[in-house]
């Protein structure tokens, strides 16, 4: 099975419900927790081990001077702006180069061929038995996330158990991660903010068809505006997480609720067998 | 020799925009007959790779110096690599305020 | 006038709330702008009257025409998005995933593929009690937040340009978005908060922000969940020269006064709505420092 860890809002406690859920089911079985928040990946720091690392490439365009007549179609083609072409020589801005292979298609002498770009890398560890970690991190000031996230995702073995920590948000990154998963958790917190930016999440999820069910973080008990968004649409609350300045402390210092808390794994547990029921469910 | 002025107008008596990829007008002043030129900048609003877009059709209109405030990586290493000259105004005044420093010598160029 | 923007480089660190509270404190005639665009709230705590509304024109985006379709399938394999699907015999273009990079436009043997622009959400022009408000929705899953930040922040600047003081809601993180919002303003304010991402994120951020120049400034929001990692910002700031403007302690009034839909210093007298108080008079005087140099 495959679950994803979602929320409109960063800061809402994702990573955290994300990482306590796969220590929780390493006791008990095989589980691959796979770091998808690219820009800013924090899973390893709850699972500190020595890890593997391999980087992930894009082709790029590499022009071929003495073939290259600089005639400037392959700048006029490209939509991103990453060639410039002088009279005398082609700049490439490879920050800028989505990858499409446009310029390679429209050159007239063929001058140009590709080669690999690193945008990012790949660390894999197990930081405890049964745990598998995949992290998928991109390099700053790229701004490839998705074919790193695809590649991060398919590293996932098919007979484990796998968890997914998206990127907060609802935009590309966030479809990209969550996009084939059986079901999904979002994650919010019980302010009118969390509210707002549950109801964009919820609304990317079944845009997608996948089932989900919500988990409240932070809870003052003065829940009734975000219980009542979930009856209406349908979505099972799995867990409440009171706010206490003891939770607050354990996470502050990259501790996990379920390590340092034991009595908490029952309540993960459960969340698990919740997804279980929905991703069975007819959609 | 032509210069490029970074306007919010189209006027040399427009302000100079401090942004040179997303600027909504390029002055082209002519420093040998004082004439001038607007072209109305179509990547102020484009969605990615304006700086070097917009560096690459200022090399098409013949600019051999650039007058702006803010310049990106891109765009610069177009401007450096093309032989442009680059300089800096920032004091919020129009471009023919930003084209008389140039003359003067007074304006700081962009190392 | 002054542009400030207040980011925070990780979400979740009460960034609205900051700016809710200085559009309600800071003085002079002031225009808002949310570039938060992937979940703006501001308009949650500033109750606006909407004005207008314009469609967003992000990136433009393949589309094939039918009746001129043949079916052949070179298009497909040409694009690297994954973004043509096959449908029985037809081919169609997934808006989600086209990136607009016009092969498939090149590659068509009977000219069916044409970019057009897509809609890809709206800007909101809005008036609140403190000035105008300038906020957007972006389609979920649509991309180029960073277009749109650019094109909210033009729409505060045509509209009123003339306001004292622009500020802004930032967005999170230290990509496309936050550095669209950045380009252009006097000033930062970063509110952060005492765990290890939160240092971590600030760091991140500041680096990127200095790229542009502007004066930075930090508040720490829930300074007292963790005294220890505070006083390690605290002592970073100092070390990189960068004024802790304000700390704010961890107040259960915030959240009621969110939910009641306005800045927390909007009601009653509250530890944090004191701490916000005395941050606006410092961020007052720091910013009208730098405008008489």
């Amino acid at each position: 099975m495959k679950l994803a860890v979602a929320s409109g809002k960063g800061g809402t406690g994702k990573s955290m419900v994300a990482a306590n859920l796969a220590f929780t089911l390493a006791w008990t079985g095989e589980v691959t927790l796979i770091d998808c928040d690219v820009e800013e990946p924090n899973l390893h720091l709850f699972f500190p081990a020595p890890a593997t690392t391999r980087d992930i490439t894009i082709p790029v365009p590499s022009i071929v001077e003495f073939a290259c007549k600089h005639c400037g179609k392959c700048a006029e083609f490209c939509q991103y702006g990453a060639l410039t072409v002088l009279p005398d020589r082609v700049l490439f801005f490879p920050e800028l180069c989505h990858s499409c292979g446009g310029c390679m298609l429209v050159c007239p002498k063929n001058a140009i061929t590709e080669v690999s770009r690193r945008i990012g890398t790949l660390s894999t560890s197990v930081p405890m038995k049964g745990l598998q970690l995949i992290t998928g991190t991109l390099d700053t000031g790229s701004p490839h996330a998705v074919p790193v996230i695809r590649e991060a995702k398919t590293m996932a073995g098919h007979n484990t158990t796998v968890i997914i920590d998206t990127a907060p948000g609802t935009s590309c990154p966030v479809v990209e991660a969550v996009d084939g998963c059986d079901a999904c958790i979002l994650v919010t917190e019980s302010t009118p903010f969390g509210l707002h930016d549950l109801q964009l999440a919820a609304d990317v999820v079944s845009r997608l068809g996948i089932p989900a069910g919500v988990v409240i973080n932070r809870s003052d008990g003065k829940d009734d505006q975000t219980i009542q968004f979930c009856t209406d649409h349908d979505l099972d609350i799995m867990m409440t997480i009171p706010f206490s300045r003891e939770i607050a402390a354990i996470q502050n210092r990259g501790d996990l609720l379920t390590r340092a808390r034991p009595e908490w794994q029952k309540d993960f547990c459960s969340i698990f067998f919740k997804c279980k029921a929905l991703a069975g469910r007819e959609r | 020799m032509k210069v490029c002025i970074t306007a919010q107008g189209a006027t040399p008596e427009s302000k100079v925009e401090e942004r040179f990829g997303r600027a909504p007008y390029f002055i082209l002043m002519d420093s040998d007959t004082g004439s001038f030129e607007a072209i109305a900048n179509p990547y102020a609003d484009g969605a990615g790779g304006v700086g070097p877009k917009a560096a690459q059709l200022i090399l098409d209109r013949n600019a051999g110096a650039l007058i702006s405030g803010l310049l990106g990586g891109n765009a610069k290493a177009v401007l450096d690599a093309a032989g442009v000259a680059q300089y800096t105004y920032r004091s919020g005044g129009t471009v023919k305020d930003a084209f008389a420093e140039f003359r003067n010598n007074t304006l700081q160029k962009v190392g | 006038m002054i542009r400030l923007a207040v980011i925070s480089g990780k979400g979740g660190t009460g960034k609205t709330m900051v700016t809710a509270a200085l559009s309600r404190l800071l003085k002079g005639s002031l225009v808002l702008a949310d570039c938060d665009v992937d979940a703006a709230n501001l308009e949650l705590v500033e109750d606006p009257r909407i004005l207008s509304i314009e469609p967003f024109m992000g990136m433009k985006s393949a589309v094939i025409d039918p009746s001129l379709c043949v079916g052949c399938g070179v298009c497909e394999a040409h694009c690297r998005f994954g973004a043509v699907e096959r449908d029985m015999d037809a081919f169609r273009i997934n808006p989600l995933r086209c990136e607009g990079c016009a092969v498939c436009t090149a590659v068509c043997p009977s000219a069916a593929v044409s970019m057009q622009p897509r809609q890809t959400g709206e800007i909101k022009y809005s008036e609140t009690t403190r000035g105008h408000l300038v906020h957007a929705r972006l389609i979920p899953g649509a991309g180029n937040s960073g277009l749109l930040v650019h094109a909210v922040k033009k729409t505060a600047m045509e509209q009123d340009g003339s306001c004292d003081l622009f500020l802004i809601d930032g967005p999170p993180g230290t990509g496309c978005p936050l550095i669209s919002t950045v380009s252009g303003v006097n000033a930062v304010l970063v509110v952060t908060e005492p765990s290890i991402s939160g240092l971590h994120d600030l760091k991140r951020v500041v680096a990127v922000c200095r790229q542009f120049r502007p004066r930075i400034f930090v508040a720490i929001n829930r300074f007292d969940l963790d005294m220890a990692l505070a006083g390690e910002i605290e002592v970073w700031c100092r070390t990189e020269n960068i004024p802790l403007v304000g700390k704010i302690p961890f107040d259960p009034a915030v959240i009621a006064s969110v939910r009641a839909g306005v800045p927390v210093t909007d009601a009653r007298v509250s530890p944090a709505a004191q701490a916000i108080q005395i941050l606006a008079a410092y961020l007052e005087q720091e910013l009208k420092q730098h405008d008489n140099k």
